[in-house]
C-alpha cells in the first residue's frame, strides 16, 4: 500500500500529486516532463516536498503536519535508477552485499543466494561492473537494491539504457521477482507497453498532476486520457488465460471476457494468466460478419463511445464481452460505414500483431 | 663514485621529515576543504576558494612573513598555542612542516577537489538509498573514488614541500640541523667560496628525489585506477 498526497514547487514546475494505489506493481506513467521522476525523488527522499505525506504500509516517510522526515537511508527504498549506478571500485559482489551489510541480521528476508538465483548472478560475482553488458548490469542493481531489504522496490525508467533484447530479458527477470517475493514495487515509465505488461494498478501523470488512478487495463482504454497515453501508443489491455497449444502452426489460443484470440506461440502452460495488449491501431471494424479474410481474430463488439475530436483519424471504445478495446480507424471509414454508438458490429486483429513484447504472464 | 657526507645525509633526513610531517597533518584538512568546496553550497565559498589559493599567488615570502606575524613567538596564533599546548613553530622544524604545508595545500585541495567533482553524485545518493549513513558513504564511496586524486594531490604537496624556500627562510630562519632543508642548505652553500661542489651534489639529491616523487605518483595513480577497473581488489 502506498499513499502520496504532496506538493512541491520546482522552479517554474508544480507539482500536486495525490494518489493511493495497492497493487504488487503499481505503474507510474507519463511523458518525460510530467513528474515521474519528481515523485520518486520525494519518495526517495532525494527531495524533500513542501507539503503533504508519503506512506508505505501506514508507515509514513514524510508527514510535513507531523513533522516527520526520514533521511534516504532510514527509509529502506529499493532504488533502480536507470543506468544501474554500480559502485565502480567493487566487484559485483561487494556491490551486492553493500547495502546487507549495514541491515542487522534480524531485519533480513530477502536472501543473498536466493537473489542470485533469482536474477541469474551467480556467473557474475567476481567481475568488475565495467565488465558487464548493459543488462547484467541493471539485473545486479535490482539485486543490490533488493539485498538491502527494502520496504519498496523504486524502479526508474530501468529499461531506458537498454536495446530491445536485453529489454525483454530484464521484463522476465522482474515478473519473475513480482510472482517469487512479496515486495511491492512501483515501476515508473513513459512507454506504454513496458506499463500494460507489468503495472496491475496504475498511476497517470501529466505536468505535475495526477490525472487518473485504477486498473491498468480500465485507465490505459480510456479515450479521454489518450492526450497523455499517446495517438501512437492508445489501446487497450486484456487479461486473459491460456486454453491451448496449436503445435502444428506455432499458435496459442487466450480466452478472455469477450471471447478468444488466437496469437502467436507463447512459452506458457495451459491455464496460465497472461495479460495482452491490443494496440488501438491494429483493430479494424467490419459492420458485417466478415468471411474469406486472413484475419484470425474476428470478435463480435458494440460501440460504446466515439471520441470526439477532428483530424482524419477517430477512435472508438468498444465492448466486447466485459473487456474494453479501443479501435481507431479514418474519420472515412466511419462516415461511410456510418458507424453509431451502440452499433453492434465485429472487431478483427491480426494474430500477427501480437509480438513478444505485447503478451506477457499475469 | 659518488658519496654523501654525513652532514648531506642530515640535510636530506630533515628536509624528508619537514615535507612527510607537512603533507600527513595536512592531508585530512584538505579532503575536508576539497569535498565542502567540490559538495557544498554556502555564502562566502569563492572567498575560501581564493584564500586556499593564495599561497600559489603570493611571492613565498610574503606568506613566510604572515606566518612569522601569526605564528611567531609573540603572534596571535603562535603564543596562544604555546601557552596551550606547548607547540612552538619558531625557529623550528616543525615552523619549516607548517610553511610547506600551506604552500602545498593548494595543489592538494586542487588535485583532490578535481576527483570528487568527478565522482557521479548519484553513486553516494544510491549508496544512501542503500542504508549507508553520510559519513560511512564518505568513506566507502567517496574516498576510494578519489583516491588516484588523493595520491595525486599529495605527492605534488610533498614535492612543493621539499622544494620550499622563501616561506621558511622567512619564518623560521636557515638554522643547520633545525630549519636548513635542501633548498635552504643549496643556497647556503652557493653562497659561500668553495661550496659549489657540495651545492651540485645537494642539488643532484633534489632533482632525484623530485624524479622519485613523481614516478611513485604516476605508479600510484596508474594501479588505484587499474585497481577500480580490475576484477579484484
Amino acid at each position: 500500500m502506498i499513499a502520496i498526497d504532496i506538493e512541491q514547487q520546482l522552479g517554474a514546475f508544480h507539482l500536486r500529486i495525490k494518489f493511493a494505489a495497492e497493487a504488487p506493481i503499481v505503474g507510474l506513467f507519463g511523458r518525460s516532463g510530467a513528474g515521474k521522476t519528481s515523485v520518486i525523488n520525494a519518495i526517495a527522499g532525494i527531495t524533500r516536498p513542501s507539503r503533504g505525506f508519503i506512506r508505505i504500509n501506514d508507515l509514513s516517510l514524510f508527514d510535513s503536519a507531523k513533522g516527520i522526515d526520514l533521511s534516504l537511508e532510514e527509509r529502506r527504498i529499493g532504488f533502480v535508477f536507470q543506468d544501474a549506478l554500480l559502485f565502480p571500485h567493487m566487484d559485483v559482489g561487494a556491490n551486492l552485499l553493500y547495502g546487507q551489510r549495514l541491515r542487522s541480521p534480524e531485519d533480513r528476508f530477502i536472501e543473498q543466494t536466493r537473489v542470485v538465483e533469482l536474477l541469474g548472478l551467480g556467473a557474475l560475482l567476481r567481475r568488475s561492473p565495467r565488465a558487464l553488458s548493459g543488462g547484467e548490469r541493471q539485473r545486479v542493481a535490482i539485486g543490490r537494491a533488493l539485498l538491502a531489504q527494502p520496504r519498496i522496490l523504486l524502479m526508474d525508467e530501468p529499461l531506458a539504457a537498454l536495446d530491445v533484447p536485453r529489454k525483454t530479458e530484464i521484463l522476465d527477470y522482474i515478473e519473475r521477482l513480482r510472482d517469487e517475493l512479496t515486495i511491492p514495487i512501483v515501476y515508473v515509465s513513459h512507454s506504454v507497453s513496458e506499463i500494460t505488461r507489468l503495472a496491475d494498478t496504475v498511476v497517470v501523470l501529466s505536468e505535475g498532476n495526477c490525472l487518473a488512478v485504477g486498473d491498468v487495463d480500465e485507465v490505459m482504454g480510456r479515450l479521454d486520457l489518450k492526450p497523455v497515453t499517446g495517438r501512437y501508443e492508445a489501446g487497450s489491455v486484456i487479461d486473459s488465460r491460456i486454453t491451448g497449444h496449436d503445435a502444428h502452426d506455432q499458435l496459442t489460443t487466450l480466452a478472455f471476457d469477450g471471447g478468444l484470440l488466437v496469437v502467436p506461440h507463447l512459452d506458457a502452460s495451459i491455464g496460465e494468466r497472461v495479460r495482452a495488449r491490443i494496440r488501438a491501431r491494429d483493430v479494424s471494424l467490419s459492420v458485417q460478419k466478415p468471411s474469406g479474410i486472413s484475419i484470425l481474430n474476428v470478435l463480435p463488439a458494440h460501440v460504446t463511445a466515439i471520441a470526439e475530436e477532428t483530424g482524419p483519424i477517430v477512435d472508438l471504445q468498444l465492448a466486447v464481452g466485459n473487456v474494453t478495446l479501443v479501435a481507431r480507424i479514418t474519420r472515412r471509414s466511419l462516415r461511410q460505414l456510418d458507424i453509431r454508438t451502440g452499433q453492434e458490429l465485429y472487431a478483427m486483429v491480426k494474430a500477427v500483431s501480437f509480438d513478444q513484447r505485447s503478451v506477457g504472464y499475469a | 663514485m659518488y658519496t654523501l657526507s654525513s652532514e648531506d645525509l642530515g640535510i636530506l633526513a630533515l628536509s624528508l621529515r619537514v615535507a612527510v610531517v607537512s603533507v600527513i597533518c595536512s592531508l585530512p584538512l584538505a579532503i575536508l576543504v576539497a569535498h565542502g568546496l567540490a559538495r557544498l553550497s554556502f555564502p562566502g565559498k569563492t572567498l575560501v576558494d581564493a584564500v586556499i589559493h593564495l599561497p600559489l599567488v603570493l611571492p613565498p615570502v610574503v606568506v613566510g612573513f604572515a606566518l612569522l606575524v601569526l605564528f611567531g613567538k609573540h603572534g596571535p596564533i603562535g603564543s596562544a598555542l604555546d601557552h596551550w599546548f606547548g607547540i612552538v613553530f619558531a625557529f623550528r622544524w616543525t615552523g619549516a612542516a607548517l610553511a610547506s604545508a600551506i604552500m602545498g595545500f593548494p595543489l592538494m585541495v586542487r588535485a583532490i577537489r578535481l576527483s570528487i567533482e568527478a565522482i557521479d553524485q548519484r553513486l553516494e545518493i544510491a549508496a544512501r538509498t542503500l542504508g549507508g549513513s553520510r559519513l560511512w558513504v564518505f568513506a566507502s564511496i567517496t574516498l576510494p573514488l578519489a583516491l588516484p586524486g588523493i595520491i595525486t594531490g599529495t605527492l605534488l604537496s610533498f614535492a612543493r614541500g621539499l622544494g620550499e624556500f622563501g616561506a621558511t627562510i622567512t619564518f623560521v630562519s636557515n638554522i643547520p640541523g633545525e630549519t636548513e632543508t635542501l633548498p635552504l642548505a643549496i643556497y647556503t652553500f652557493t653562497q659561500v667560496p668553495g661550496g659549489e661542489s657540495q651545492a651540485l651534489r645537494l642539488s643532484v639529491i633534489a632533482v632525484a628525489l623530485s624524479i622519485a616523487a613523481l614516478a611513485t605518483s604516476e605508479w600510484l595513480t596508474h594501479r588505484s585506477k587499474r585497481l577500480q577497473d580490475d576484477d579484484r581488489h
